[in-house]
Formats: structure tokens, sequence, C-alpha cells
């Protein structure tokens, strides 16, 4: 949870909400949470379990379509 | 019964020593049908009370319609923990256990005005100029 709030902080384009799991049975229903840690990405893509600093960037990174070695824009999305 | 004892407040007051500038924790919650509102409420009361570089704001999700929009909480409790600027940072539940050390994490971060990323990872970070919202569940175990 410290890598999303820490790049909320970082860049002013993310922002991050740490969910208690047990309190919010909706959000838990509707984005299919069996397991802790979830991340859920924009509303709809998702990472499951806790990553190491670089690889969970470069999930979100792939989610969001940008390439995590140059940095370009992938077209395809 | 405090949620925090005087040992885990003394811990608590300790790590906060190394806060350089003013945090505030702006709380939502409401009276009624709140499971663990309460807690949420009084362990946030304890936290701000151990140092006075950190404060407390606490609002009404059911009546402080325009503060609900302004932050955009979407459900309670909930705390936003910011300084000067909203980085977007949010806490929905209890912050207990272990969550309670990423709530401490954040204040810190934010206090020192650093995320703690390694320097690769903010230059990456960089890349990102959409708005990208992350909610991450977790349980305080």
């Amino acid at each position: 949870m410290r890598l999303a709030h820490s790049f909320a902080i970082e860049n002013d384009f993310i922002r991050a909400d740490c969910i208690e799991a047990t309190e919010f049975p909706d959000a838990v229903a509707q984005h299919r949470v069996y397991a802790v840690p979830k991340t859920v990405i924009n509303g709809s893509a998702y990472i499951e379990g806790a990553l190491p600093e670089e690889f969970f960037l470069d999930s979100i990174l792939k989610q969001l379509g940008i390439d995590p070695e140059n940095g370009t824009q992938d077209s395809t999305g | 019964m405090p949620l925090l004892r005087e040992s885990d407040l003394a811990e608590i007051r300790d790590r906060l020593r190394e806060m350089a500038s003013p945090v505030k924790l702006i709380h939502f919650t409401q009276e009624l049908n709140l499971e663990y509102g309460r807690e949420a409420r009084m362990l946030l009361e304890d936290l701000s009370g151990t140092s006075d570089k950190l404060s407390l704001e606490v609002h009404n999700f059911l009546l402080e319609k325009e503060k609900v929009a302004e932050y955009a909480i979407d459900k309670v409790p909930a705390t936003v923990i910011r300084d000067g600027k909203d980085y977007g940072v949010r806490f929905y539940g209890l912050p207990a256990g272990y969550e309670f050390s990423t709530l401490l994490d954040a204040i810190l971060h934010i206090s020192k005005n650093d995320s703690g990323l390694k320097p690769e990872t903010k230059e990456k970070l960089a890349r990102i100029n959409q708005p990208l919202h992350l909610e991450v569940f977790v349980t305080p175990t």
C-alpha cells in the first residue's frame, strides 16, 4: 500500500486509496476481491498481490499502454 | 478502552519527531450505521495528539456535501492526508494493525516532502501524464 500512496505523492496525475476490505463489502464484491492486497487501476484493471517497487510500477504502466522500457505510448493501448 | 496504549503513543511520538512541515488529517465520518466509525475517529484523535505538527479536521459525510465533493469521498470512514496541497492520498476504514503504520508512512512522506521512492522509479513515474486512480484493498493483519 505504501507504494500507491508514494506514487500519488510523487505524481499529481495519480490518486491512491487504501481500502480496508473488511469494512467495505460492496467495493469488495464489485471488484471481486478474494485475496489482499489487490490493486484496482482506474476502476477496471487489476494487480494481484504485493509487488516490489519496479514491478508494481511496470504493471501499472503496461495497463496504461505505456512501454515501461522507453516510455512511448503504445497505440494499441 | 483506548485503542492506543501509552506505550504505543510513546512510540508514535518518537516516529513523528521526524516530521518536518505540518500535515493535516481530514476525516469524514457519520454517527449512525458505521461499524468502526467511532473507533476510527478516536484513533485519529489520539494520533493527532502525538505531534504539534499534526492536526485533525472532522467532517460529517451526510451533512457536509461540499467538503465531500471537494475531496471526492464516496464511502466512510475516510481520511485524507495532506498539507498545503492535496496529493490524492486517502485511507478508507479504520487504520488498525499493519495499516496504521501505512498511515504513519504517508504522514511522514508528505511532511518530509519525499515519497521515499527510488530515483529510477521517480523518473519512470513522470511518464504518467493521464489521470490514474489506484485503489488498494488491504486487511488489518
